[in-house]
């Protein structure tokens, strides 16, 4: 193995999916270094989510190839992959609603993958839990880990997803607009922890349209538009691609 | 200007941080969360020995109440993990059939013939339904539904298993007080395990499933593989009830597959309040006695059942014991208002 | 032989497609799988046959009133039940399963059970068809199957209400932003369910003695053809009903008619575990929006 393969932790090779007629991901190609933060970005309906479905196995690509930490993943089950150590949220949150904040988090941790990872016993799991939660900001004091989640604010929800990848300890984690639906304070503090996180080395691709918070932590961005990737660089780089622009003047100029 | 008065209701102060953590001082205050656990189990332990006041018939009614509250409480269990089944009766025929070929063809006796019977049974149903453990929904439902049928329509086209006629003269079960008892513990112990099944970090991955299948998977765990288990587990309650009825009967035969062994549990669980197996229990001790006080109105008994799921489902979605839990465990006060 | 295979695999299917379109109608649009559905089949059995019995109406009359009477109970059930549960599985099934159990098993008690329920022929007398004679009652259900079929092609892709229907079936929310209201086209799509129940009932009963049992088989039938066509897709409800037709009259011919219900419940069984979505259907449950 060379040098540089072994440090990209995921590639996607020409990857693609159409929904009936519609093409919502169409050959895209990317990689993602080890303790890198990738922005992905791009207008509504780029097929941004659809591309972590298909790198996450929640949707099965039509073609193309996955390939995470040099092991070809494409097609396998999500829990599969997750074990190997790929974490997600959810761009529309997906909390248990009748469990209570901290159970939600109990699951992951129940899983074989943090078992193996840091053992663990029924009661102890418990602890661990509201740890996690008090980390993305649940205030312990009042009790907010104990609250069901169902009687928790969007804020709070998006955070528990945060919360739960976290839980799985994994080698590269994938946030699909994690800031949308928060309110400015809990962007402001949201985003110190997942610069932390990538600090102590955890590989980070993130899913934003808050631009500016994104750029402040990224390293590399990709655009997207109708499915495919139109632009790769630098921050600064892909701002100033022609195409960047006319797509994001073109779904202004729609919407 | 008049006074109005809206109802307050206020949890008791012994209820800490969350549904199920309590903060007890004293011996009163567990008193209060033991006795409505102790006095059913007590009552349900006497109730064999009040035979001479009840008389043997009622006790007979008992049996077959323990063996319908297994099969809800195997129904509540499937619908923990979101698999809602319409064919309770699967496990229960799996079971008794299993039960009545392994006494008349292998001439085995029935301490062996019931346990066998119980994991065979449940084992069968299990890889039968592993195949269709991703469907959701209706489409299991519509799985679970078919599967007793074909069953039934099987074994009298093919004449196996004693087609239409059944099997008949099995051996009897020892002794009375084992036909009493045996049913009765059994229940007890499947309903408490299973409360406190649920109420594990295991419990919590099978609710996590029900909720959401999709987080559950992105959390690493492998959502079949328990689901599997869920059914194995809830598969061998309704098999045990199948196993048990075929020597308590001597004789197993078509009915062992038939609706109101999947149309009753069902009513049970939803009227008693699914989720909670004490709901499921609950409602299986209102409604079989009540069915068989209404044995002389024959199939007009199913059309009551039907009716109580139908206003169950649309206007008590909660259920009986979620009610009862709520009265118990909350003060509800008059304050004013404005 | 052959030919009497050919022609009576043929007649069958149409029953079978006739039964079938009202509950994958219902499903494929609304997504409620409506588990009364022979409830409301023998229903319109033995309202037809009270109206003409009791009332001495026309014939041409009882059957309006039925279809009419019917459908009016569909929509009626979905404002009354279905509405308070809309998008609980769980309660949806329960409901409409206890509804379709409680209206048979009362037909049952009240003793509908004897042979002088049957529904008279619209028309006496046969025809021969390649050797093999048909009776009129049979032609009528061909007649009647294929202009449901057509009927509901039309209605679907070429009326407001039948593009309402369809956007329903697309996908609910998109639907709702474009201001169709689905609870009124789930209501319709019940109403449309249950008369053609009722439109199945009154053409296919003649054939026979009305029987309780026929209630839960006609449910089964439903099902199979749903399933092994894909349950919202009318050309899958018509080559799965061209096969389980043909495949029902070979097992009654060359095994025994015990066999028959045993082909559609295992073909229920084979599909859902083999390829879910049926022949046609693009099966929204596995692949939904993440
Ligand atoms: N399961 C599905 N079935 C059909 N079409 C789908 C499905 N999932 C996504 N699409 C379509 O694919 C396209 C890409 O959607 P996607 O959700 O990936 O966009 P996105 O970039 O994440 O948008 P947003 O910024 O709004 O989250 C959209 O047109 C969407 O309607
Ligand atoms: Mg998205």
């Amino acid at each position: 193995m060379d040098k540089t393969e072994d440090q990209t932790i995921l590639k996607v090779e020409d990857i693609g999916k159409s929904f009936g007629g519609l093409l919502a991901v169409d050959k895209v190609s990317f990689h993602v270094q080890k303790g890198e933060l990738l922005g992905v970005i791009g207008p509504n309906g780029s097929g941004k989510t659809t591309l972590v479905n298909l790198v996450t196995g929640f949707v099965r690509p039509d073609s193309g190839r996955v390939i995470f930490q040099g092991l070809d993943i494409t097609g396998k089950m999500p829990y599969r992959i997750a074990e190997l150590g790929m974490a997600r949220t959810f761009q529309m949150v997906k909390p248990f609603y009748h469990l209570p904040a901290f159970k939600n988090i109990i699951i992951p941790l129940y899983s074989p993958r943090v078992k193996k990872l840091r053992g663990g016993k029924y009661g102890e799991r418990d602890a661990v839990a509201i740890d996690l939660l008090e980390e993305v900001g649940f205030e312990r004091d009042s009790f907010v880990p104990y609250k069901v989640a169902s009687s928790l604010p969007h804020g709070y929800l998006k955070r528990l997803e945060l919360a739960r990848c976290l839980a799985l300890r994994s080698d590269l984690l994938i946030l699909d607009e994690l800031f949308s639906g928060m309110s400015m304070s809990e962007v402001a503090s949201t985003l110190p922890i997942i610069e932390r996180l990538n600090g102590e080395g955890l590989s980070i691709i993130m899913v934003e349209h808050r631009l500016k918070e994104l750029f402040r932590v990224a390293s590399r961005v990709i655009a997207l538009n109708f499915g495919r990737k139109i632009a790769e660089g630098s921050p600064h780089e892909v701002m100033e691609s022609e195409a960047v622009k006319a797509a994001y003047l073109g779904s202004e100029a729609e919407g | 200007m008049t006074v109005r008065y809206r109802k307050e209701r206020l949890d008791r102060g012994i209820k800490a941080r969350c549904e199920d953590m309590f903060a007890l001082s004293s011996y009163r205050e567990i008193l209060y969360l033991l006795l409505p656990r102790v006095l059913p189990v007590i009552a349900l332990l006497c109730f064999p020995l009040l035979k001479g006041v009840v008389g043997l018939y009622w006790e007979k009614v008992l049996v077959i109440t323990c063996a319908i509250a297994l099969l809800s409480l195997s129904w509540d269990l499937m619908a923990s993990v979101g698999l809602v089944s319409l064919g309770q009766a699967l496990f229960f025929g799996a079971g008794a059939y299993l039960t009545g070929f392994l006494n008349k063809s292998l001439g085995w006796p029935y301490f062996l013939t019931i346990p066998f019977g119980t994991v065979g049974g449940a084992l069968f149903c299990t890889f039968l339904l592993l195949p269709v453990l991703r469907l959701r929904g209706v489409y299991f439902a519509i799985v679970t539904l078919t599967l007793p049928l074909l069953f039934t329509r099987f074994i009298e086209a093919s004449k196996i298993l004693g087609g239409n006629a059944g099997i008949s003269s099995l051996s009897p079960l020892p002794h009375l007080w084992f036909e009493l008892y045996v049913p009765v513990l059994a229940l007890l112990i499947c309903l408490f395990s299973f409360r406190r099944l649920i109420n594990e970090d295991y419990g919590l991955v099978l609710q996590g499933i029900r909720d959401n299948d999709l987080a559950v998977m992105s959390g690493a765990i492998n959502i079949y593989k328990f689901k599997a288990q869920a059914v194995f587990i809830a598969g061998m309650a309704g098999a045990f009830a199948g196993a048990f009825m075929t020597h308590y009967y001597q004789f197993v035969g078509m009915p062992a597959f038939a609706l109101d062994y999947s149309i009753l549990p069902l009513t049970c669980a939803v009227l008693g309040g699914v989720g909670t197996f004490a709901g499921p229990t609950v409602g299986a001790f209102i409604l079989v006695p009540l069915s068989e006080a209404l044995r002389a109105f024959g199939t007009l008994r199913v059309v009551f059942y039907s009716a109580i799921l139908i206003i169950c489902v649309v206007g008590l979605p909660e259920g009986i014991f979620h009610y009862i839990q709520r009265k118990y465990h909350q003060f509800e006060r008059m304050v004013e208002v404005g | 032989m052959i030919s009497s295979i050919l022609v009576y695999g043929l007649v069958n299917s149409v029953i079978l497609a006739l039964i079938a379109i009202g509950f994958s109608l219902t499903f494929g649009i609304s997504g409620v799988a409506n588990f009364a559905y022979g409830g409301f089949y023998l229903l319109s059995g033995y309202l037809t046959w009270i109206l003409l019995k009791y009332l001495g109406l026309p014939f041409i009359v009882a059957v309006f009133i039925t279809i009419g009477a019917v459908g009016l109970l569909g929509f009626l059930i979905y404002w009354v039940i279905l509405l308070r549960v809309r998008g609980i599985v769980l309660s949806e099934v329960i409901a409409t399963f206890a509804l379709g159990v409680g209206m048979l098993e009362f037909f049952r008690w009240k003793g509908f059970v004897t042979y002088e329920f049957t529904l008279p022929y619209f028309k006496k007398g046969m025809l021969l068809i390649a050797d093999v004679p048909v009776d009129y009652q049979r032609l009528f259900i061909i007649a009647i199957g294929l202009a449901l079929v057509l009927f509901l092609y039309i209605f679907t892709h070429h009326t407001r209400i039948g593009w309402s229907f369809r956007g329903i079936a697309q996908n609910e929310r998109t639907a709702i932003s474009l201001g169709i209201e689905s609870d009124w086209t789930a209501a319709l799509s019940l109403a449309f369910g249950s008369a053609m129940a009722a439109v199945a009932a009154i053409s296919i009963l003649p054939l026979g003695i009305i029987s309780i049992n026929m209630g839960y088989d006609v449910l089964l039938i439903a099902v199979a053809v749903g399933i092994v066509g894909g349950l919202e897709s009318v050309p899958g409800i018509l080559v799965a009903s061209l096969i389980l037709g043909y495949a029902q009259i070979i097992t009654s011919m060359y095994i025994s008619a015990e066999w028959m219900m045993v082909v559609y419940l295992a073909a229920i069984v084979l599909v859902l575990t083999i390829k879910p979505s049926g022949l046609f259907g693009k099966f929204k449950e596995l692949e939904e929006r993440v």
